[in-house]
């Protein structure tokens, strides 16, 4: 399936600058800021992109990493006879969720305190951070072990934990080798992928205490330097901090799919387990994990089963950590849920798979998104979540090829979502800009059959100025400048698929 | 306003006072497998050795024997038996002679031991999952774990063709751990590495 053009035109209606985002009402109630924490860049896409494009190494590395993960994750798909099943399903039970979260919230709530567990709710990143720090320091340690969770990498709590005097270590393979060498993840799925085994290995001589100087740069030797240096710090862990995959509002049910081992280990040896959590990752019944647990490992690591899954609820006594705390972070999540176009962004089970077929992505990598959450998802989910105004750039980092939309586990339309928020960024403006003029020519000449002719007629021009070569000199004049510095646009053909078709068919259409 | 009340307040404002009706889910997909126990059993060891989990089978009279020949697979002949774990609960009639049983000494200990030898609760044969449910038979969590070779036994009984039936047949108040194959990691340049912290060595006694 391919998404057409048709499938992009949903409800296009601009707003006007500072008007309630479509589906809001207003009952009196508190209405929804913005997300604060990792979700921003320092600079602008297309800036950070063209950096990114010069960098031969990164692009080999991201070139290989995401053809080999797409080839296991459609060997694996085409294993089932039932995926389109089981997406449609996880599509809906998604949409069922978020039409009641309040209620499932509530209901998860009850479950985990019915069990031993005590919830807590957060606003946004700050206050999450600072429920964190009071409960890691009420157990006196000063050290933590974490589990990767992309809520706790948002909402920055390592370095706030570090403020407060906590240390926090990352025990997932690819998290060390980012901490450890002071750089940001890269990838959803594979954080460390920007690296290959030399730089690791000079990282792990570099900053290891006890590592045996004679490693050498096989994957296995780095693997096995690592479960050294981090099993000590399993073992003497009294505080634990993860994320989770899914959490069951009817059983109170909280899950972790890894592969390593280090969930485990953080799951089941300290005394203390605090769980963070996006509000929207919880699902109503114990059954519909039959549905996710078969989407996720398939999509993202291209395997029939992640190695580990562990659940749990509330405490259990005798058997893992018994004082159970689970952070719930809104953190702009119901800004995004206001939004009944964008609000299917929500549906994310962070997969991975559209980042590893995006053709932006896999020139780019996922530095350039300037945010926690690169790709396609993230194009949609950051802006949403701090506002498009704080993220413009996003929206226009994507061909709107709707390769992300065909593989999504959950059916996201990440292409609909995206050309909404171009709108919505492009009504915001107050005066016009190069992609402002050119997104609404296009917009209006896509809907319009004889002006597309025109502007396919106009795009025969451009073969002068590209003067035989495949693409166009990326220095075009102002303002279409402003899209080429960072893009290359193939030459346009010598006729148009409409010119073609009306010679060889006499006008007929 | 408390921050739990602010953030559910903020809920209902973005779903709006006429809230849209709650889509029906349609569960078209396979929940049920109607192969015969045979072909299940066969499909499991398929996907359990592509894991590079090893896989002896036999029958319910031999199973404390095999247990034997599979912990002289994971370790080497000449292992100590006490330097083996057995889940509380683990049968008699399953229990090599000599071995350790888990008692509710401290977890990191387990570290220090060799194997653990635990039940299953279900095995799903289509993605060669073995789940372990922290009753006496399977043992608590940290025993699968921390020792670097698992042994675990299965019965023909505990397997079910997909995922859908697993969860059926398991109680999800229970703290659960779903196994597929050694611990393992791509991290580095996407090459497979079995063995990060969980064992490094899985090996399956199937009864049948
Ligand atoms: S948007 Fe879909 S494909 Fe992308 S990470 Fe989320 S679930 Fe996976």
């Amino acid at each position: 399936m391919t998404t057409t053009p048709q499938d992009l035109r949903t409800d296009q209606t601009p707003l006007a600058p500072g008007a309630p985002r479509s589906g809001t009402t207003f009952l009196g109630l508190p209405t929804a800021p913005r997300g604060v924490g990792h979700l921003r860049g320092d600079r602008s896409f297309p800036d950070a992109a063209r950096d990114a494009l010069r960098d031969g190494q990164l692009r080999a590395n991201l070139g290989h990493a995401t053809q080999t993960i797409r080839g296991k994750r459609a060997r694996v798909v085409a294993e089932l006879p039932d995926w389109q099943q089981l997406r449609a399903a996880g599509s809906a039970l998604k949409t069922a969720t978020m039409a009641r979260l309040d209620e499932h919230l509530e209901e998860l709530e009850r479950q985990v305190t019915a069990r031993g567990g005590t919830v807590h709710w957060a606003r946004d990143a700050g206050e999450a951070n600072r429920i964190v720090t009071d409960l890691v320091r009420a157990t006196g340690s000063d050290e933590v072990v974490k589990v990767k969770s992309m809520a706790t990498q948002e909402i920055g709590l390592n370095e706030a934990l570090e403020a407060a005097g906590i240390t926090a270590h990352e025990t997932d393979l690819a998290e060390l080798i980012v901490q450890l060498g002071d750089d940001a993840p890269s990838h959803i799925l594979v954080p460390a992928i920007h690296k290959n085994r030399a730089e690791i290995r000079e990282i792990f001589l570099r900053t290891m205490p006890r590592v045996d100087a004679d490693l050498t740069d096989e994957p296995r030797r780095l693997a096995m330097a690592a479960r050294a240096h981090l099993r000590e710090r399993f073992l003497r862990a009294r505080v634990a901090i993860s994320g989770a995959n899914f959490a069951v509002a009817e059983t109170g049910t909280l899950a972790v799919v890894e592969s390593e081992g280090n969930g485990r280990m953080c799951l089941t040896l300290p005394e203390t387990l605090i769980t963070v959590m996006g509000i929207e990752k919880l699902v109503p019944t114990w059954r519909d994990l039959e549905v996710f647990l078969q989407l996720l490992p398939r999509s993202s690591t291209g395997e029939r089963m992640n190695p580990y899954t562990s659940t749990w609820a509330g405490v259990t006594p005798g058997d893992g950590p018994q004082d159970f705390h689970l952070v719930l972070v809104d953190n702009g999540r119901t800004a995004v849920l206001a939004d009944e176009v964008g609000r299917q962004a929500l549906h994310c089970i962070r997969c991975s798979a559209c980042l590893n077929v995006c053709p932006v992505y896999e020139r780019t990598g996922g530095h350039a998104y300037g945010s926690v959450y690169p790709g396609p998802i993230g194009a949609v989910l950051s802006p949403q979540l701090t506002g498009v105004e704080d993220n413009a750039s996003l929206p226009y980092a994507s061909s709107l090829c709707g390769a992300c939309y065909d593989v999504c586990p959950v059916a996201i339309d990440i292409p609909s979502i995206l050309v909404h928020l171009r709108a919505e960024h492009v009504e915001a403006q107050e005066r016009p800009t190069a992609e402002s003029v050119a997104f609404r020519a296009l917009a209006r000449a896509m809907s319009h059959p004889r002006l597309w002719r025109l502007a396919q007629r106009a795009a025969g021009l451009g073969r002068l100025v590209a003067r035989g070569r495949p693409t166009m000199p990326a220095a075009l004049p102002f303002p279409a400048s402003a899209w080429t510095r960072s893009r290359d646009l193939p030459t346009p053909p010598a006729e148009s698929f409409t010119a073609q078709w009306v010679r060889e068919h006499g006008g007929r259409s | 306003m408390s921050a739990r009340e602010e953030v559910l307040g903020r809920i209902r404002t973005a779903l709006g006072e006429t809230r849209a009706p709650v889509p029906e889910v349609v569960r078209d997909y396979r929940t049920t497998d109607d192969r015969p126990v045979a072909e299940l059993l066969d499909v499991l060891v398929d996907r359990l050795e592509d894991y590079k989990a090893s896989v002896l089978r036999c029958g319910p009279e031999d199973v404390a024997g095999t247990v034997t020949a599979a912990l002289d697979a994971g370790l080497g002949t000449g292992w100590a038996p006490g330097s083996v774990v057995a889940a509380p609960g683990l049968p008699a009639a399953w229990r090599p002679d000599g071995l350790d049983t888990d008692d509710d000494r401290p977890p990191v200990q387990l570290a220090e031991r060799a194997a653990s030898v635990t039940a299953v609760a279900v095995a799903i044969a289509e993605t060669g999952t073995l789940v372990l449910d922290g009753t006496p038979p399977c043992g608590r969590r940290a025993l699968s774990l921390l020792p670097d070779c698992l042994v675990c036994v299965v019965t023909a009984d505990q397997v079910v063709g997909g995922v859908p039936e697993s969860l059926g047949r398991l109680d999800p108040l229970r703290p659960l751990t779903m196994i597929s194959g050694p611990s393992a990691t791509s991290d580095i340049e996407l090459e497979r590495v079995e063995g990060v912290h969980g064992p490094r060595t899985l090996v399956v006694v199937l009864v049948s």
